[in-house]
């Protein structure tokens, strides 16, 4: 039982400290962009999801594992688009771990196309030691683990025109969102302020600044663009099958009006002559 | 309801087999001759949606299951493997688990059509209180359900959920210990709710033969909850009901299809996609919506023993609704009053799901005790009361007269 005390007893601390938190300032709710990959007919942009993987593999990766991920991802349909000698070659300027090989002991080696993305810490105790106690969150599927309230009625509209693009749309607020504190607010050691974090304080520095990364494509290399581009990256990464679905789905409403269509005739014929 | 045709077979083969076992004369009287009133409109096709989204969940979940690890430190993984590796995987898991909302839907909008139209009432009652039971199968086997992707609000779900029966006097918290297998929510409890939620939905599916047994002995009740009383007042179940039920199925489809295809996370949490952290507690723990306006019951009541004996009571008082309605007139279309105090009732079970789903404080914490004292209110105060004084419009001599009074064929 007193592991049970001791587990309620924090739990109870976190609400009462996010709760207090929350009192003291009430985060913007993130600007709602334009996605390709938006509503019934959406798909990914190759071309920003090449720019967003740079991004992830300049910056990001520094600090943040994609765990789930796999090199061989890069070439599937629906994805990047980066052929399968691409994948291998980005593999290959990876060092995975391996082994125990015949001697027992683990091995360095270059990554082939089924490895997964290696994590840049070997573990979650590691992390915290080199970056000042913080975690920096796995990136596999955080573009649907983040989210904000849209609120009454705005979130009973938002089911009719199909918006699913809360995680990428706070995650590019995130990239854009540093600014100063607003006047008596006081942050704790280490932390920034970031106008969309819940909170405001958020203890990942500004990541991404003007010009930090190289586009050769004449791609503007500003801040905005940089998170749309991180975010529509992490977005496939969180759903690489978005593509596929959004096209079955297609097929399947169009099946289902008319199979729907067919029988409600089929009913009209059949109750024809009976009053009801 | 004699008069409609039985199953008699012609075939030398059919005729031996009926004498051995008479199972095709039974699904012939059940689902094709069966009489059925002719009046029903499209409320009643709700039990065959349900009928179809059991068979949607236990087929998807059988083969989500070949896939699933139940280990805490492989449950979450797996499931992200089904949607990315397993061919389809995320298909069914997103008709899986957005097939557990639209299961919930319709079952919802089954009970207001019973309650409406009076399908409680003698000599319903045992068909009701098997319905009352299915219901609450279907809550524990869908709380159970939304464990095994082991994210953050599976984990704290199953902590706050269990941690309700520490609330008993005495024997709570060996109970809660028992429930864990463990000293909190751990292996065990993952290990033992993936060994239940495969389990319930045999249960359901045994105890859905309960009730539609049940239902072809007291035979459908119909929107002017006259008993049929001859012929004229029914159709054969097949084609009548059956076309009329599969395209509402049809219907209920393309809504569901838009879910899954198209906003497939909409209805769920995005702290789901955390993996489970034992420590560290999500900003606020919300259940699935569908538990949300008893969510907000259980919130609603300072003491916690109090919270959770009106949890339960606020599921268990549906058995008792076919006593507690002194009315002797079925539907409530000619029940001016309890029409209205119905429809206020629907009212404010979708306002507390929606005061569920906020955070209990100031106002929310009022507005919330106040549906939950008229929820308990509509069925301890104003059903027995109203039945003794309530001025009831006069009921059609039978279903033919009502329709015919109507005059609309199509």
């Amino acid at each position: 039982m007193k592991s049970l005390r001791i587990i309620l007893a924090c739990a109870l601390a976190a609400s009462l400290s996010t709760a207090a938190i929350h009192a003291a300032a009430a985060e913007e709710a993130p600007p709602r962009l334009h996605w390709s990959f938006a509503g019934p007919f959406g798909i990914y942009d190759q071309a920003q999801l090449q720019r967003g993987f740079k991004i992830y593999k300049e910056v990001c990766s520094v600090c943040h594992s994609i765990k789930l991920l796999a090199f061989r991802n890069l070439a599937e349909p629906g994805g990047p688009g980066f052929t399968e000698a691409q994948a291998a070659a980005i593999a290959a300027g990876f060092q995975v771990t391996d082994g125990p090989n015949d001697q027992g002991q683990m091995f360095q080696r270059p990554g082939g196309i089924a490895d997964h993305f290696p994590p840049p810490f070997p573990n979650d105790q590691a992390a915290r030691a080199a970056l000042g106690g913080k975690l920096p969150p796995d990136m596999s599927v955080l573009a649907k683990a983040r989210s904000y309230e849209s609120g009454f009625p705005q979130f009973i509209f938002d089911a009719f025109i199909d918006y699913q693009e809360d995680g990428p749309d706070y995650i590019h607020a995130i990239i854009t969102g540093y600014a100063d504190p607003p006047p008596g607010e006081t942050l704790p050691p280490g932390a920034q302020y970031n106008k969309y974090f819940p909170g405001g304080a958020i203890g990942m520095p500004q990541p991404l600044s003007d010009g930090q990364v190289e586009y050769t494509d004449g791609t503007p290399a500003t801040v905005d663009q940089y998170g749309r581009d991180v975010a529509a990256f992490l977005m496939w990464a969180a759903e690489p099958s978005l593509d596929a679905r959004k096209r079955l789905g297609f097929q399947v409403m169009i099946f289902l009006i008319v199979l729907t269509g067919l029988l409600y005739f089929t009913k009209k014929k059949v109750w024809h002559d009976v009053v009801h | 309801m004699s008069g409609h045709s039985t199953y008699q077979p012609q075939n030398p083969f059919m005729q031996w087999f009926e004498r051995r076992l008479p199972i095709v004369s039974l699904v012939y009287s059940s689902f094709v001759a069966y009489p059925t009133p002719r009046n029903l409109n499209y409320w009643w096709t709700f039990g065959g949606i349900l009928a179809f989204m059991l068979s949607v969940q236990i087929v998807t979940g059988i083969v989500l299951a070949m896939h699933y690890t139940p280990h805490v430190d492989y449950a979450f993984i797996s499931v992200e493997t089904i949607m990315r590796d397993v061919n389809y995987g995320w298909l069914l898991r997103y008709v899986h688990a957005n097939g557990a909302s639209f299961f919930f839907v319709a079952v919802y909008v089954h009970m207001a059509r019973g309650m409406y139209y009076g399908s409680y009432k003698e000599p319903r009652e045992v068909l009701w209180i098997l319905g009352v039971i299915l219901f609450l199968l279907m809550v524990v086997t869908g709380f159970m359900g939304y464990v095994l992707p082991w994210g953050q609000m599976s984990f704290w779900a199953a902590t706050v959920i269990t941690n309700l029966f520490s609330a008993l006097p005495g024997v709570g918290e060996p109970i809660v210990t028992w429930l864990w297998g463990g000293y909190a929510v751990g292996n065990p409890t993952l290990n033992r709710f993936y060994s239940l939620h495969y389990l319930l939905p045999f249960v359901i599916a045994g105890v859905v033969v309960l009730h539609v047994w049940a239902l072809h002995m007291v035979g459908l009740n119909n929107p002017t909850g006259v008993e049929p009383k001859s012929d004229k007042d029914s159709v054969a179940f097949t084609p009548y009901a059956t076309v009329k039920d599969a395209f509402f199925i049809g219907v209920f489809c393309i809504i569901f299809a838009w879910f899954v295809f198209y906003i497939p996370n909409y209805l769920g949490h995005s702290d789901n996609y955390i993996m489970a952290n034992p420590g560290q507690t999500p900003t606020h723990i919300v259940p699935e919506w569908y538990y949300l306006p008893f969510y907000a019951i259980l919130r609603a009541i300072p003491s916690k023993l109090l919270g959770v004996t009106a949890l339960a009571s606020s599921i268990l008082i549906l058995a008792f609704m076919p006593w507690l309605d002194t009315s002797r007139v079925r539907s409530a279309n000619y029940r001016p009053y309890y029409r209205v105090f119905l429809l206020l009732f629907f009212a404010a079970v979708v306002g507390l799901g929606y005061l569920g789903s906020q955070e209990p404080s100031g106002g929310y914490v009022i507005a919330a005790r106040i549906l939950t004292v008229y929820y308990f209110g509509f069925f301890l105060v104003i059903l027995p009361l109203l039945g003794l004084f309530e001025p009831t419009k006069p009921l059609p001599n039978s279903i033919s007269e009502s329709v015919l009074s109507q005059g609309v064929p199509t």
